[in-house]
């Protein structure tokens, strides 16, 4: 095992830099960061259309959230890989295809957690922003808004780490993330295959499990921090 | 002149045999592994409360190293990494049978279950601690009291969780594709190599993950109107 | 100042508000009171149409609130309303939450919003702690802040919901006193309460609702002394002797 890592550590940390473009680990680390960045506001948009009091509003947005939830990342991947380029004109690569389809899954799910936050609010902050004479989208950005991200906190850690997970699947549009740099690894070693799969398990599993930890302790300290200032 | 949407493919014919047995495919993988997984769910549930506090690290470490990986990851450690550890009798034996429906029904049943175990703890816990001392008191095994008193009680409150789990289920059969499986999203794909037709491939394998998630969404919600939660 | 005529309003197949006709002068002190379900919070929100009605008019110093026209945040900003959880925006200081409508929706500067703010939380004796934020406050010292917070607004008419349902006893007196000085001071106010201690002393009239009707109105006075309708009799019996002696 330590000669496996020992000969290819840098193949699997950044791919074929600078040889070639930016793969492995980092780039499975770009890619969910950016996708996560971008799906956030989309997502936002989506979670407060999906509570605002306009029937035309609601519906459409929530069929799509509905649609995109039913449907495997893997077929969003698909349907982004072969109808993007036809969308944009042009030959679209891997790396904005996967980014594309994470952003539309991620934005859906984000707009369920950022619903759930909102509907957890209660009507009450609403009510009373909107009895001062601020309009509804007035009132999300200055009252709702602050207080459910604030709250949602420990859930978006979460989400970032399933958006980790969901970057393996660049691996079958032939993205150079870190699966597909630990099989080409194995087919050059061919004789270690549970070794070399066990060390891809293992960065996954001290990454994630990191961040998952990060946002236990998050939701605690956040929790903490409110019984102070309550009791002060 | 081809037409932008060719019905007839999806209904007759050779490429309308490939989906259809993609997709039976594809509800084969979800059953047996279902089955498989909540099985062990409550196992590993039942491991993580036990007051021996080995097992329930233990059952703390297993679900957390099954988690905080990616599916696709445990696909291709079961089935390229796995089968190199067995001796090689059962190796051959393997290989002669179905290598790449086994690894994914083997890497499908411990991830479902590493979540549904999460779920089925929470809802044991959420059954007041008094029901199990009261079973306790009257003479029944631990084990006895789970299952005559507790987990009664928890079913209820822990099936909408799992049904949601279930949906998850049926959307991550498509990543069994990276590994050679024949289920709805390699046919879909076997299809469109073959045919370029690739809108009327996907949009039938897009029609059935729906229709499917549609159905799992209806069955929950039936079940939380016909069997409500009720608390002492 | 405001003309409610003839208003109708269901909750799916309840009837909420059956066919209310009311009128509040300016600088008026009115009091809405009767059992729970009778309709009073009910009335109140469609005021501000925090509900909507399904039949009927409401008309606030000369705007028809329920009107499809109406340009509704700009009504709802010169109507001050205090709700029974006091709603606080608990991510801002004491402060900021009387000084954000102001600058945002009045216009005015920061600094000038913040002296009117600080004037007014000293009005409610609670200018110590404009730098606190609503998580540290009392419930009577947030219901306060939340007061000023719609004062702020400088609004002609002031609409209370409950205003001391949510408090511990001891803190009920602290927020009736800063009402009782409201009125005083000519502030034109509809109150739905319980507190009949402050409907007599301080309301010019009492409104008695039943099942979504108004049953009987009149002068405080009047209202306490020579009760009429009998549910009126019984809703005030039940009231001072909460614990009837077996005979």
């Amino acid at each position: 095992m330590i000669e496996l890592i020992d000969t290819y550590w840098l193949y699997f940390l950044v791919g074929q830099y600078p040889h070639g473009p930016l793969g492995g680990l980092a780039l499975t680390l770009i890619l969910a960061v950016l996708g996560l960045l971008f799906a956030f506001p989309l997502g936002l948009v989506f979670g407060i259309a999906r509570v605002s009091p306009w029937r035309s509003v609601r519906w459409p947005v929530s069929a799509l959230i509905q649609i995109v939830r039913g449907t495997p990342l893997l077929m969003v991947v698909f349907w982004a890989y072969f109808f993007l380029p036809s969308l944009t004109g042009q030959n679209t690569d891997q790396f904005w295809t996967m980014l594309v389809a994470l952003v539309v899954f991620d934005a859906a799910y984000l707009a369920e957690i950022i619903r759930a936050g909102i509907q957890a609010l209660g009507k009450g902050q609403t009510e009373s922003a909107r009895s001062l004479g601020f309009s509804y989208l007035v009132a999300m950005r200055l009252v709702i808004l602050p207080q459910v991200v604030r709250n949602m906190l420990p859930s978006l850690v979460n989400q970032f780490v399933s958006t980790i997970k969901e970057t393996s699947l660049g691996y079958i549009i032939g993205l150079t993330e870190v699966s597909f740099i630990a099989t080409q690894i194995n087919t050059q070693v061919l004789t270690r295959p549970a070794e070399v799969y066990l060390l891809l398990g293992l960065t996954y599993f001290i990454l994630c499990f990191g961040l998952s930890r990060f946002a236990f302790w998050l939701e605690r300290h956040l929790q903490q921090r409110t019984m102070a200032k309550a009791h002060a | 002149m081809t037409p932008i949407f060719d019905l007839n493919l999806l209904l007759t014919g050779t490429y309308h045999d490939w989906l259809l047995s993609g997709l039976i495919t594809s509800l084969s993988l979800t059953g047996i592994s279902l089955a498989l997984a909540l099985h062990l769910a409550i196992i590993i549930a039942l491991v993580r409360l036990s007051p021996v506090k080995l097992l329930q690290w233990s059952g703390f470490a297993f679900v957390e190293a099954i988690r905080n990986v990616p599916l696709l990851a445990h696909m291709l450690f079961w089935y390229f990494g796995a089968p190199e550890l067995l001796p090689t009798a059962l190796r051959e034996w393997l290989y002669a049978r179905n290598v790449e429906a086994t690894s994914a029904i083997i890497a499908l049943t411990l991830y479902t279950a590493a979540y549904m175990s999460e779920d089925v703890r929470s809802g044991i816990r959420s059954i007041p601690g008094q029901q199990f001392e009261a079973a306790r008191a009257l003479g029944f095994s631990f084990v006895a009291s789970m299952r005559l008193v507790v987990l009664p009680q928890a079913l209820r409150v822990t099936i909408p969780p799992l049904i949601s789990q279930t949906l998850n289920l049926w959307k991550d059969t498509s990543i069994a594709t990276v590994i050679g499986v024949a289920e709805l999203m390699y046919q879909a794909a076997k299809v469109e190599s073959a045919s370029f037709r690739s809108f009327e491939a996907f949009a039938f394998a897009s029609a059935c993950y729906l229709g499917m998630s549609l159905l799992i969404t209806g069955a929950a919600a039936w079940y939380q109107g016909r069997f409500p939660v009720r608390a002492a | 100042m405001i003309q409610i005529e003839k208003v109708n309003k269901w909750y799916g197949g309840y009837h909420a508000l059956v066919d209310v006709t009311e009128n509040v002068a300016k600088g008026e002190v009115v009091v809405v009171c009767g059992p729970s379900g009778s309709g009073k919070s009910t009335l109140i929100r469609t005021l501000n149409r925090l509900e909507p009605i399904q039949s009927g008019r409401i008309v606030i110093d000369g705007v028809d609130a329920h009107g499809a026209r109406v340009k509704l945040n700009t009504f709802r900003s010169h109507i001050g309303f205090v709700f029974q959880q006091f709603n606080l925006f608990p991510h801002i200081t004491v402060l900021e939450n009387c000084t954000l409508a102001p600058t945002r929706l009045r216009g005015l500067k920061p600094a000038e919003a913040r002296d009117e703010a600080l004037t007014l939380l000293d009005r409610v004796g609670l200018a110590s702690k404009a730098r606190a934020y609503p998580g540290e406050l009392s419930g009577g010292q947030q219901q306060r802040v939340a007061i000023a917070r719609a004062l702020a607004m400088r609004p002609p008419l002031m609409l209370f919901d409950e205003p001391t349902s949510a408090l511990d006893p001891e803190m009920v007196g602290e927020v009736l006193l800063v009402m009782r000085d409201l009125a005083r001071d000519g502030m034109t106010m509809v109150c739905v309460t319980h507190e009949m201690g402050f409907a007599r002393d301080v309301a010019d009239r009492v409104l008695f609702m039943d099942a979504g009707r108004v049953l009987e109105r009149a002068v405080s006075s009047d209202f306490f002394a020579r009760p009429e309708h009998p549910r009126l009799r019984q809703f005030l019996s039940d009231i001072r002797t909460p614990f009837p002696v077996a005979a």
